[in-house]
């Protein structure tokens, strides 16, 4: 299987199922599109009819022959011996025995507390409340959390624990304790945390900042973008800009840690369609780790993305995609998370087809000590899996999510996106198709092209070494 | 880059080539980086490169 498609001037194509990416010239692009459908002969006839064309023959660099397609043909069958067009898939019986794989837990999402100082007018957990109680995760309950994730990891060694909420900095203090007891912790059991921190920036000061440089391998600091944007969806509880708050010190964090190892992260909804404003006016600032993804809401809601929205938000990401190499080569450059891809060192395949993990190898903890597959079932009872005291008991549902992968989900079996995206959020899938092996179109829509703009991105960058 | 009159193939990793020795476990979970939504694993990097 391939995927074919033109961007910012280039035809490129993906190999599937190897993975490789090439770049073709006109020719090689309409040879393909035809190449499993119709024959050699076919096709010569229809490219000699074609390129004979004067609209046509100017796209390639000499005159259209039958010498060129053959060419062309042979170029694309070397390709094909070497393994990197028209590979097959191998995967779908790599997947037969997904059940009884054995997996471990690698990572808590910690919800240290069920309170938020914000009143974000999208937030899934309902200002931090997760359809349940105002809570702060104990020391004794994250203790017994960080206790289930070293019992239950294997040979793991590689341990992640996100500080969730809510707003975790509201129970700072159960953080730096929770951290210390990890740390004495990994040294008895030969593990090593990562530790990450999410917040939204109001409580931030000199201390814990000093604590999350020391300890936290990675921070998320959420920032929607320009400052009517971010006020709208985030105002403070009594209204206010949170905006004013929180640049100064996401600013100070960011080049405290010598901009890398963090994130400002937003989210666009349908009031700012145009959100590649938002992206270049957090890199205007000064950030260069950038992360902005699209609205997860009920439908009905009046900031939700509309199947209008998709063609709008798509040629957005194209816009960005085309700056973002405009400023690379001016030098001013930035990452954008959901245009990194690692075509290189990406991950092999038994992770692509498992995608994230949730239910088995991910799980969030309530600030009762509740587990769930992720932070966004939080608070959906039957999703309920276990508790920390005695672990995980709902095995029906457990099993459901250990059955994940791509070629699970009918949707993505023939998605050329799927080793990209892995099947994609078991939440979203959830939330709009009642079932976790589902799909949400409008986000699957956002995901491919995202995948094609990072390909692009890659090729230009290609391009870029070759001429330097 | 590799170049042929027609073709220019990028330098990736061959997905193949990862399926016997793959798995070890060891990568990051997607969601515990900048994404709490949308599920980015091809952006992640293999930690036995």
């Amino acid at each position: 299987m391939i995927h074919q498609y033109k961007s910012n001037g280039h035809n490129i194509v993906l190999d599937v199922n190897s993975g490789s990416v090439h770049v073709v010239d006109e020719l090689v692009y309409d040879i393909l599109a035809l190449y499993e459908t119709e024959s050699k002969e076919e096709i010569t006839g229809k490219m000699l009819e074609k390129y004979q064309q004067p609209m046509y023959a100017k796209l390639l660099e000499e005159p259209i022959s039958e010498e060129l397609v053959c060419e062309a043909f042979s170029e694309i069958e070397e390709l094909k011996e070497q393994g990197t067009l028209f590979t097959e898939d191998i995967y779908r019986d790599y997947v037969f025995d997904f059940k009884s794989r054995k997996t471990v837990v690698k990572a808590l999402c910690l919800h240290i507390a069920h309170d938020c100082n914000l009143g974000c007018k999208y937030c899934f957990a309902e200002e931090g409340e997760y359809k349940g109680r105002r809570a702060m995760m104990s020391y004794e309950v994250g203790k017994k959390a960080l206790d289930f994730l070293i019992a239950n990891s294997g040979e793991r060694r590689n341990l992640e624990v996100d500080f969730f909420g809510g707003e975790p900095t509201m129970n700072f203090e159960v953080v730096k304790q929770l951290v210390a007891y990890g740390r004495e912790q990994e040294k008895i059991h030969d593990k090593n945390f990562r530790f990450t921190l999410t917040t939204n920036g109001i409580l931030l000061d000199d201390d814990i900042m000093d604590f999350a440089n020391k300890e936290m391998s990675n921070v998320v600091l959420s920032l929607d973008g320009r400052k009517e944007v971010n006020d709208r969806m985030r105002p403070t509880r009594n209204g206010m800009s949170s905006y004013d708050v929180i640049v100064p010190k996401f600013k100070k964090l960011a080049d405290s840690r010598n901009q890398n190892n963090y994130y400002v992260r937003g989210t666009f909804t349908h009031h700012n369609t145009d959100f590649a404003e938002d992206v270049l006016h957090m890199a205007d600032l000064g950030f260069e780790q950038i992360s902005v993804e699209p609205v997860v809401a009920p439908l009905e809601a009046d900031y939700a993305l509309t199947e209008d929205d998709v063609p709008v938000v798509c040629a957005e990401y194209d816009r960005l995609a085309k700056e973002m190499i405009r400023r690379k080569k001016d030098g001013s450059c930035f990452n954008f998370f959901h245009f990194m891809i690692d075509l290189t060192g990406g991950p092999c395949v038994a992770k692509r087809l498992a995608g994230c993990g949730s239910g088995t190898e991910y799980l969030a903890v309530t600030p009762w000590g509740d587990l769930y597959p992720c932070h966004q079932f939080v608070g959906n009872e039957d999703f309920l899996l276990g508790n920390v005291d005695d672990g995980i008991v709902n095995t029906e549902v457990q099993n459901k999510f250990k059955l994940c992968n791509v070629y699970a989900k009918e949707k993505c079996k023939d998605c050329f996106a799927r080793f990209y995206c892995s099947g994609g959020c078991a939440a979203n899938a959830y939330n709009f198709s009642g079932d976790i092996n589902g799909a949400y179109d409008i986000g699957c829509e956002l995901q491919k092209k995202r995948i094609e703009c990072a390909i692009m991105v890659k090729v230009e960058e290609a391009l870029m070494d070759e001429t330097n | 880059m590799e170049q042929k009159k027609h073709i220019k193939s990028l330098t990736t990793k061959n997905l193949q080539n990862t399926v016997k020795k793959g798995g070890c476990g060891e990568c990051q979970t997607s969601c515990q980086s900048a994404c709490k939504t949308s599920c980015t694993v091809g952006n992640q990097s293999c930690e036995h490169k």
